[in-house]
């Protein structure tokens, strides 16, 4: 540790400028590889699995230097503060993303489908869509032929058979991970480092317990229940906001994997371990957004 | 909480490195604010040329050089290149420069971080520039994009407009964290928040905004992407949802978003008028008060955009209502510049003609704001010429102009030179003068019933527009010889003091140090008492 | 100071009433034709000479700032930096304004709102690039389209007052009749905006909005699409024609009629010479903007009808491109805006003109086929 009053600014670095050359190679990969969808002789994806591995191959060498530089005891509690600080606005951000998926679904519930269905202030639009009718979860669209709609819906059965409901499972392993990973840092904190490793573990297979299950839920969704992207606006908002959920759970796991095992390698310590303090914030995040996802998006 | 630079690292001590490998692998503050000062320079000549053969277009009615379809991707690409491309990326610029300077920090908090966030920009306008060249052409669909002309009636090249908005998104996002995370985190011993210099206020409240609404902006085009590629319907009323949800989702990020472009001009504006008024800042913390009031304002005011959609009328009166209100925070603030004045000893300076003309033609552009905001009359304001004067007046004479007085006044601190003072007030006059004959008249064709958006136009609006069209052309050469100035002074400026203007050296941490600012400006965090009066 | 006041505001009661004096009128919002639109003229009015005054007193205190307090030889400024009593007066002086106009604001905007259902409601589509009226009660309808010639906004014809305001087919309204509109769009967003009426209205794909209007005199009125709409947003126009109530039944009784005419016409028996004269007409009309003169298109946005595999030799998909369009891409069904005599015209002018019929299979195409076509679909 060095001491309080130095400052670290970090000599000029090569990570940055290979960060944006693999923004490049994924914005021009993911691009060309969408807009040439289905075509054969097609190798824009070639460009997107490159872009991939410029960006994780940079990542891996971007956060082992600050770990190494952390460990040679170059940095200030200060410099520490300001990882905090990144840390929380970024999950900020993280959670503005999330909010415009929210105000959409909320959006389409309250005003579009009552409207389009003949209910409320701009029911005469109804004229244009005869014989629809409002409803939620919209099993049947207004233009059935293009959107077909879904046979059943995802919400929450009666109480007998929630043992049957995947997302109850799921709202249970990602609960139960969130104490799993806070009794991990405790006992990170208290030096027990069997009780960390224990715990991470447990975490860790929970969340992939998780996706697992998501997994499942799609599988369901698309092969039983007619419930695909294209069905209409439930879907759509259905599979967009679990999908990015999904998505953010899966970037939790890696971290956090990632994290256990630089803890079975003997990294962090009771007091210096912002890493996994990091690692296991963000897994809190993604757990509160399931439980709001829960409520509006399976319950109400 | 001191700030001596550790010594591990050499070049910290001997300054920077040599050649291309210093901009590219450049962990400093200054370098990365130039980066982003000349990159949004080299953009304000690019989306500045779109707007020319806007201009040249509009310059009689009947068709005159470019067809209607390229017509739509010159609006398109000017209003985005002048708004992500040059606007936001100069104020970063700016905080690059000066914020950890203002406030005794040694560079931003996250300095590799810093480096990424520029280095994407490029990046990020290069492939929206290169789409220009595909098949299809470049986006044509407005800098709103409104779904469905945006997706399902979108040249294919949509998708790589919608990854580069991604990219710009994260662009500002990882900037803001860092602006944020080096104002809560770097500030010198003693500078509590109600201490700090108004800029790094304007700022600590825009790099909210913006972590606030980016990622809004991110998920309206994963929407977009979605619709376009995946089948969803978000915006396809025939699966239940609804192409005005995009405008909502638009301009929740865009209302904000607007104000991003003012609240850092509104501080550079509060630094230069207190300095060549040689007095202290007229209610600092209602200044501070307002910005954030302005800011957290900004969130419910969004649908003043969309009047016309047929909101239900609660709805449109909501919004009406609190879109109103951010006239008093605002006009706290012009008072507030006024009071300042007020008995001051004045002098007029390139920085201060600059900051002045903003005072009084921001004001202009703020009250035709007001008249927008007044849903009925709104109906005959909307999309046409009368709101393009409006956003025009609050940001070239408004935000354009706080970034050119921001550059004459800081220019002496980061060169060491001084510009020519004469040619200074030969731009200033200049586009002063061109910018009006530019922008009023088209309140004019506005209230005469000119739509926005189109290539031609009826006989009635001729006048005005040759007008108008001139009045651009002259502002355009104007803007030029800013080129030359900069470069001139760059290169053959007269040595300037510490002190640069009369009495700075009170206002203000940056006013202490050596001119050209050191590459490494404090080796030791500077103290409070150094600045006499506080502000 | 009294005094004062009452003149100014009798000032601008009297500008505000006395709108037509000169030059004025060029810079000016105009009043409009309706009891609406001259209340948010009125309105406009009020806004503008509050900002107005409120921009004034700005400039001029600022104006005096700068010069009486510029730098002087000895003249030391002031230190003060706050003042809480002046702010706070400001502030409420600020809010007090704002209420002001805030008042009769909220009162026109009720006016504006209300949607009860008209004497005669008319459903206006916005397609790209032009209007399409149905009279709901009495089941007519017809498109609108820019009749201004390429000639003219090409500059090869000089141009007159109406230049890109006029249209083949105006809509026509009776006067003293509470006319409302519902609109709507068929593929992106448009918005019908005409300024006399003070009715701007987004057309929004697949819901729908209303407006209404109350009008007096007979009269002509122009307005424009004012939502980017794509490449020819600039030239979809709008007119507007209230004539008195019996003119305008006459005008209903003769649309039906037509629409009875257009039937038997599908039956008659018709020439080549007679479809592609009828047909070139529909194309410069209807296919110009975007397969241009010739038809050689703008490729690849717009295929060129030149030289085409489906124009050539594919007449089913010839067809069938006409009557459903083409999903995801501008060209649009014309099921509905052209009758089948039309359409089956311009199938064979496409067939058989600029050398199409000598490369091809130059197949014509007769309105029975088209009629057929509905039929079998049915
Ligand atoms: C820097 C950017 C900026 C700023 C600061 C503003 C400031 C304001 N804007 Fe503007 N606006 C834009 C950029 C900006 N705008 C853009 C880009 C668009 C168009 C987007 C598009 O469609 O492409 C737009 C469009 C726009 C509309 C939509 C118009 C339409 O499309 O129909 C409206 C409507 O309410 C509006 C209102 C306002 C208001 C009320 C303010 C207020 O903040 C102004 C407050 C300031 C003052 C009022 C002056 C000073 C105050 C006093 C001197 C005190 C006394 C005054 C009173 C009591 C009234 N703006
Ligand atoms: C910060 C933002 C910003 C800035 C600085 C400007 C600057 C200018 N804008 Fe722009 N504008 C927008 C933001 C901005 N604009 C936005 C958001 C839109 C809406 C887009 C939409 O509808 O989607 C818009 C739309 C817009 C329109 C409406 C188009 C339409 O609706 O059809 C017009 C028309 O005149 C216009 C003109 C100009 C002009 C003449 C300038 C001038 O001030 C530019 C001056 C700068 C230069 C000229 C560059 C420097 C010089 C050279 C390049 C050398 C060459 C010079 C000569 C040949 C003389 N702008
Ligand atoms: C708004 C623009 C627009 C208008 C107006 C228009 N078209 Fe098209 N047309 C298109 C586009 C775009 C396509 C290409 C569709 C696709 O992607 O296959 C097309 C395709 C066609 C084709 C098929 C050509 C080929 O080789 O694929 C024919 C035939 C055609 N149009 C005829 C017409 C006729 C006849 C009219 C007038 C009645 C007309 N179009 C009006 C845009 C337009
Ligand atoms: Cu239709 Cu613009
Ligand atoms: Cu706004």
């Amino acid at each position: 540790m060095s001491s309080d009053s130095s400052y670290y600014v970090p000599a000029s670095s090569r990570m940055p400028i290979f960060m944006a050359f693999g923004l490049l190679l994924f914005v021009l990969g993911a691009s060309f590889t969408m807009n040439n969808w289905g075509e054969e002789d097609s190798n824009a994806h070639w460009l997107l699995i490159a872009s991939f591995a410029v960006i994780w191959g940079t990542m891996f060498f971007w956060f082992g230097s600050v770990i190494k530089e952390n460990d040679s005891g170059m940095y200030s509690g200060q410099l520490n503060q300001s990882f905090v600080w990144g840390m929380a606005w970024f999950i900020f951000s993280e959670v503005m993303f999330f909010f415009a998926f929210f105000l959409a679904l909320g959006y389409v519930r309250l005003f579009a489908v009552p409207w389009l269905g003949g209910e409320g202030e701009k029911a005469i639009t109804n004229i244009l869509w005869p014989g629809f009718e409002a409803a939620w979860p919209l099993l049947v669209t207004p233009d059935n032929e293009q959107f077909p709609g879904a046979h059943h819906s995802m919400s929450i059965p009666a109480v007998s058979k929630l043992h049957t409901w995947l997302p109850f499972w799921n709202t249970l392993c990602l609960i139960t991970s969130s104490g799993t990973i806070a009794l991990a840092e405790a006992g990170l904190r208290k030096g027990n480092r069997t009780a960390f490793k224990l715990w991470m573990v447990a975490t860790l297979t929970l969340g992939y317990v998780f996706v697992f299950l998501q997994g499942l839920e799609y599988y369901e969704a698309y092969t039983h229940m007619g419930l695909t992207l294209g069905a209409g606006i439930y879907g759509t908002t259905f599979f967009l906001l679990t999908g990015f959920h999904g998505f953010h759970v899966c970037l939790g796991a890696i971290i956090l994997t990632i994290m256990t095992i630089r803890g079975f390698g003997g990294a962090f310590s009771d007091h210096d371990h912002f890493g996994l303090a990091a690692g296991s914030w963000y897994w809190h995040f993604v757990d509160v957004v399931w439980i709001l996802l829960v409520l509006v998006v399976y319950i109400f | 909480m001191s700030a001596v630079i550790d010594s591990h690292h050499d070049d910290h001590h001997h300054g920077p490195a040599k050649g291309l490998s210093r901009w590219l692998y450049t962990t400093n503050h200054k370098d990365i604010g130039s980066m982003y000062l000349w990159f949004s320079l080299v953009m304000l000549f690019i989306g500045g040329a779109m707007a020319m053969v806007i201009r040249a277009e509009l310059f009689e009615p009947g068709s005159q050089i470019v067809s209607p379809e390229f017509y739509n991707q010159m609006v398109t690409n000017h209003g985005l290149i002048m708004v992500f491309g040059v606007i936001m990326p100069a104020f970063v610029g700016f905080a690059n420069w000066m914020i950890p300077m203002q406030i005794g920090a040694p560079d931003m908090a996250l300095p590799r971080l810093n480096n990424l966030s520029f280095w994407i920009l490029p990046v990020a306008f290069g492939i929206l520039l290169s789409t220009f060249f595909m098949e299809g052409g470049a986006p044509n669909f407005g800098w709103t994009f409104y779904a469905p002309l945006s997706t399902e009636y979108a040249p294919p090249t949509v998708t790589f407009f919608i990854f580069s908005v991604h990219i710009m998104g994260a662009s500002s996002i990882m900037g803001s964290i860092n602006i944020i995370t080096t104002i809560l985190n770097m500030r010198a011993p003693g500078m509590t928040l109600m201490k700090m210099p108004l800029f790094v206020w304007s700022w600590f409240i825009t790099a909210y905004l913006l972590i606030a609404v980016m990622p809004v902006l991110a998920g309206a085009v994963t929407m977009m992407l979605m619709d376009i590629h995946a089948g969803t319907s978000f915006f396809k009323a025939g699966g239940g949802g609804d192409p005005v949800l995009f405008q909502h989702i638009f301009w929740f990020f865009g209302h904000p978003e607007v104000y991003i472009m003012i609240l850092p001009a509104f501080g550079i504006v509060s630094h230069i008028i207190e300095t060549f008024s040689r007095k202290p800042i007229f209610g600092y913390s209602s200044m501070v008060y307002a910005i954030a009031s302005i800011a957290l304002l900004s969130f419910v005011v969004w649908a003043h955009h969309m009047f016309t959609v047929g909101m239900p009328i609660a709805g449109e009166l909501f919004f009406m209502y609190s879109t109103m209100l951010i006239a008093i925070p605002t006009g706290v603030k012009v008072f507030n510049w006024l009071s300042t004045m007020f008995k001051g000893s004045l002098t007029f300076e390139t920085p201060m003609l600059f900051a002045i003309a903003f005072v009084a033609l921001f004001t202009i552009g703020g009250l035709s704001g007001i008249m927008l905001a007044i849903a009925p009359a709104d109906f005959q304001y909307h999309d046409t010429y009368f709101v393009v004067a409006h956003f025009h007046y609050v940001l070239v004479p408004g935000a354009l102009f706080s970034l050119l007085a921001a550059a004459y006044y800081w220019i002496p601190k980061w060169t060491g030179k001084m510009y020519d003072e004469t040619l200074g007030k030969v731009h200033f006059w200049m586009s002063f003068i061109s910018v009006n004959l530019t922008f009023f008249p088209m309140h004019f064709v506005g209230l005469a019933g000119m739509p926005r958006r189109i290539p031609d136009y009826a006989m009635q609006f001729a006048d005005w527009n040759m007008m108008v069209s001139v009045g651009a052309f002259l502002f355009g050469i104007s803007q030029l010889l800013f080129l030359f100035i900069v470069l001139k002074c760059i290169y053959n400026g007269k040595a300037a003091t510490t002190e640069v203007w009369e009495g700075a050296k009170d206002k203000g941490f940056e006013w202490t140090v050596d001119s050209p600012a050191p590459y490494h400006t404090f080796s030791s965090p500077p103290s409070m008492e150094s600045l006499k009066s506080s502000s | 100071m009294f005094r004062a006041i009452k003149y100014s505001l009798s000032l601008v009661a009297a500008l505000t009433a006395n709108v037509s004096f000169g030059a004025w009128d060029d810079l000016n919002m105009s009043p409009g034709a309706t009891q609406l639109s001259q209340e948010i003229f009125g309105l406009h009015m009020t806004v503008f000479y509050v900002c107005l005054a409120i921009g004034i007193s700005v400039l001029l205190a600022m104006a005096f700032i700068l010069f009486k307090y510029r730098k002087k030889e000895g003249v030391k400024p002031a230190d003060f930096d706050d003042s809480t009593a002046l702010e706070i007066t400001w502030t409420v002086l600020f809010a007090l304004i704002l209420i002001v106009l805030a008042v009769p604001a909220t009162s026109v905007m009720i006016k504006a709102y209300d949607d009860q259902e008209g004497d005669i409601n008319i459903l206006i589509t916005g397609h790209q690039w032009k209007w399409q009226y149905e009279y709901i009660e009495d089941e007519v309808g017809f498109f609108s389209n820019l009749s201004t010639s390429l000639d003219k906004r090409n500059n090869l014809a000089p141009k007159d007052e109406n230049y890109l305001l006029e249209v083949d087919e105006p809509l026509v309204i009776p006067t003293n009749t509470r006319v409302r509109f519902l609109i709507t769009a068929n593929d992106v967003i448009h918005s019908w905006w005409v300024p006399d009426f003070a009715i701007k209205q987004d057309a929004i794909p697949g819901f729908v909005n209303t407006g209404w209007t109350y009008v007096n005199e007979p009269g002509v009125f122009r307005g424009q699409c004012t939502e980017l709409c794509g490449q020819y947003h600039g030239y979809m126009p709008i007119v507007v024609k209230a004539v008195s109530p019996e003119e305008y039944s006459t005008f209903i009784r003769d649309k039906k009629e037509a629409k009875i005419q257009q039937a038997l016409l599908t039956e008659k028996l018709w020439s080549t010479s007679e479809l592609m004269e009828i047909g070139e007409g529909i194309y410069q009309k209807n296919c110009v903007a975007c397969h241009q003169i010739g038809g050689r298109g703008i490729p690849p946005v717009f295929p060129s009808l030149v030289g085409s595999e489906i124009v050539m030799r594919n007449k089913a998909r010839h067809i069938e491109i006409l009557m459903e369009g083409v999903q995801g891409a501008a060209m649009a069904s014309y099921a509905e805006q052209l009758s089948e005599v039309e359409i089956a015209a311009v199938i064979t002018y496409t067939r058989q003109a600029w050398g199409n019929a000598e490369t091809g299979d130059g197949k014509i195409v007769i309105p029975k086929e088209i009629l057929d076509y509905k039929t079998n679909k049915l």
